[in-house]
């Protein structure tokens, strides 16, 4: 598995966010891209998976790409354990059950009955990544994980990244936070703007 | 694999649109279609032969409209929570979601609606035949109102004022399915029925391509 960037340039609007923009992401690599609000850390992660066209050059995952980004993806109005079914349904077919053991490590086995919209926004996150492992992608997309969690769900989030990359899996993280991975490559995208 | 996942989504689909939770599911429109078949007689006044006459149009108006209701809840809510996204993320098209959508959506109304069709009928006096010929036409037309109701939602998924626009929208598109399943009232011919059905056609089978562009078009 693994992301290749070729000379990529993504234009909002009427404005050219970056440019030239080349990067080769392979199989247990962690690459944080970083860079202040409106750079296009978003529309980078968007187009690499492929859910938002390129301005020039290209992008392309090799492999399952998941995406964590500030939508859960889950039906407000079901509880959460039906709302997650759902997705584990899709992801791994029937009997569809969300993992117990990812439930219980992301502190949502208490929460299963509750309505997703009655979660708050950390809770939200947490369903989301709750959905993100129940996907067994190797490639994850994550755009801004860290938002509205505490400092013991930052710390899960980082662990769970640092396995994820240990098991042989990509990570591809926008953040303007910190995040605490070994081994991990910074991406300027300051320096590419246009 | 992709009926499997067809499967999960029909599931999901009928939840929220047949059961509907907040948003009054199935019965809401068919609430609002009894009310206007109730109200016609008040407003027209106790003419039998004249509500036995024009009664077979109004059903087929108080269905359209009722159609209507449930726009804003087709599609839009999907592209806001980010599930369009992690869809095709799987490599599941927004073809195949749309197509599914509009089959729930039928599900949800045009069962519901025939049978709510049955005490409208009573309350405007319609003879037997017509109500048979009522009953076929909302069987033939209202997949067609199904799958334009799933279209339109989709092209106007994310405007400021979507919902009424999309109303607006869905009305001068219907106009067909109104034309020739009214029409067969008149006539009582089954050629009627048989247009009806081939507007309905026409628009289900335009309605994923057309959906599913629009969902794409959305996400800019």
């Amino acid at each position: 598995m693994r992301i290749i960037v070729t000379d990529l340039a993504c234009r909002r609007g009427d404005r050219v966010l970056f440019a030239g923009l080349s990067l080769d992401v392979a199989a247990g690599e962690a690459v944080q891209v970083v860079g202040e609000n409106g750079i296009g850390k978003s529309s980078l992660l968007r187009i690499v998976a492929g859910l938002a066209p390129a301005f020039a050059g290209s992008a392309k995952v090799i492999g399952v790409a998941g995406l964590l980004d500030e939508r859960c993806a889950l039906d407000p109005a079901l509880a959460l354990g039906r709302a997650l079914e759902f997705w584990s349904g899709i992801d791994s077919g029937p009997p569809g059950k969300p993992e117990r053991s990812h439930l219980e490590r992301l502190g949502l086995a208490g929460l299963l009955d509750v309505p997703v919209r009655y979660l708050s926004t950390g809770q939200k996150k947490r369903a989301a990544l709750a959905r993100l492992l129940g996907q067994r992608a190797g490639v994850w997309l994550l755009d801004e994980p860290l938002n509205g969690l505490d400092g013991h769900a930052v710390e899960l989030v980082e662990a769970l990244a640092g396995e994820h990359c240990a098991a042989g899996g990509i990570a591809f993280i926008a953040s303007h936070q910190p995040f605490r991975l070994e081994a991990m490559r910074s991406l300027r995208l300051a320096e590419f703007s246009a | 694999m992709s009926a499997r996942i067809a499967v999960s989504l029909l599931r999901r689909d009928l939840a929220r649109l047949l059961l509907g939770g907040r948003g009054g599911g199935a019965l809401l429109p068919v609430l609002f279609f009894l009310a206007v078949a109730m109200l016609y007689p008040f407003a027209v006044g106790p003419d039998a032969p004249l509500l036995a006459r024009t009664g077979g149009g109004v059903i087929w108006v108080a269905a359209l409209l009722a159609a209507i209701l449930p726009l804003d809840r087709l599609v839009e809510p999907d592209i806001e929570a980010g599930m369009f996204d992690q869809w095709a993320l799987r490599g599941i098209s927004e073809e195949l979601v749309i197509a599914v959508r509009v089959a729930a959506h039928w599900l949800s109304f045009g069962p519901p609606l025939m049978a709510a069709a049955l005490p409208a009928a009573a309350l405007l006096g319609l003879e037997g035949e017509t109500v048979r010929v009522v009953e076929i036409g909302l069987l033939a037309g209202t997949p067609g109102l199904a799958a334009l109701g799933v279209t339109v939602a989709a092209l106007t998924a994310g405007l400021r004022g979507g919902a009424a626009l999309g109303g607006l929208l869905v009305i001068p598109m219907a106009v067909p399915v109104l034309i020739f399943g009214a029409g067969s009232l008149g006539t009582g011919g089954e050629s009627g029925l048989a247009l009806t059905a081939a507007a309905s056609l026409v628009l289900m089978a335009l309605a994923p391509f057309a959906g599913g562009a629009a969902v794409r078009a959305a996400r800019g």
